[in-house]
């Protein structure tokens, strides 16, 4: 009685960075279903949307047009609906600043966007094998703190 | 006013699964942790309503054979690290082939196949969990947490904390700290 699949988002601005994702699931073990969006604005019709399926994880870049990762985290977590959500930043800034001030609001996993696809694959899995442990295990997600 | 709580787990499933199989009227009897006797034959219908009923908590039905022995290990497991008795002293790997009464080698192949993760990962994680717990809601320090846990170092605590998370100890009690502070100031 388990579903077995995950469903993952990502909101990315760059085009390449976003078929590198979607490339790197595809040769998961886990099977996923991946969506896109262009930023942040897009992201967030799509979460307002009465019927649109919430994703297991979130991947967030920070730097976007029109509307911003951190943004689009800050509205995600004051909406009760979406609390079951993991959300994952995803950016090139390795800042400690950063790092910690999207974990303080309430980001549970911060990704330092990797330079090469087989390390991406690695990296992408670890967190999905991670989440998925939390989402069957019934584990506290409030202590789910997870820095690759 | 704040109030401090703390939770037996056991305790809470087991009168949610009571109250709720009173509910529906069904005839049981508890065996142990996550195992339940019906004592007469449900029907499809309501064994779907008292499913869904249960899926509220988060309460799963667990169907097939490897699910439920899947299951079982991770009971055993989770039990092993969160209560302290003297189990933990155990090779854990001995310690479930002796419970379930499968080699180890079955038991984590099986494991593997279904949860996409190993045996000992998944220990690793449980206990990471424990020490997050513990931090948090306790307070204790790393050395008693180690201690606790059976671990040989608080070294080898801190390591393994920084290799399953990304981030020291410290880094994450720090930060849930000042996550609360960030998520009172937004409430006021």
């Amino acid at each position: 009685m388990q579903e077995d699949y995950i469903n993952i988002i990502l909101a990315d601005d760059d085009e390449d960075d976003r078929l590198f994702f979607t490339d790197a699931f595809d040769e998961l073990r886990i099977t996923t279903n991946v969506k896109t969006f262009n930023d942040g604005v897009y992201l967030m019709d799509y979460l307002n949307n009465e019927e649109s399926i919430f994703p297991n994880v979130l991947f967030l870049d920070l730097n976007m047009p029109r509307k911003s990762g951190l943004e689009c985290l800050k509205e995600i977590k004051q909406t009760d609906k979406f609390k079951d959500m993991a959300i994952a930043i995803y950016s090139t800034s390795a800042s400690e600043e950063d790092i910690e001030k999207t974990f303080v609001m309430g980001a549970n996993i911060y990704i330092k966007k990797p330079n090469d696809f087989k390390t991406l694959k690695k990296v992408l899995s670890e967190v999905v094998t991670i989440n998925w442990q939390y989402h069957t295990n019934g584990l506290n997600k409030d202590n789910f703190l997870l820095r690759l | 006013m704040k109030l401090h709580l703390k939770f037996d787990f056991n305790a809470v499933c087991r009168k949610v699964l009571d109250e709720k199989l009173l509910e529906h009227n069904i005839k049981h009897k508890i065996i142990a942790f996550g195992e339940v006797e019906l004592l007469e034959k449900l029907s499809e219908e309501r064994l779907e309503a008292f499913s869904s009923d249960l899926n509220d908590y988060a309460i799963e039905i667990v169907e097939n054979q490897k699910s439920i022995l899947v299951q079982k290990i991770k009971d055993v497991i989770v039990d092993m690290v969160f209560n302290d008795d003297t189990s933990m002293n155990l090779k854990a790997s001995a310690y479930l082939s002796d419970t379930l009464g499968h080699s180890y080698g079955y038991l984590s192949n099986l494991f593997s196949e279904v949860t996409y993760t190993s045996i000992e990962n998944f220990i690793i994680l449980q206990k990471i969990e424990h020490t997050k717990q513990l931090i948090i809601n306790d307070n204790l320090s790393l050395t008693e947490i180690a201690f606790k846990l059976n671990y040989s170092s608080v070294a080898h605590l801190s390591t393994q904390f920084k290799n399953t998370t990304g981030i020291t100890p410290s880094a994450f009690q720090r930060i849930i700290t000042k996550r609360r502070e960030f998520n009172q100031n937004q409430t006021n």
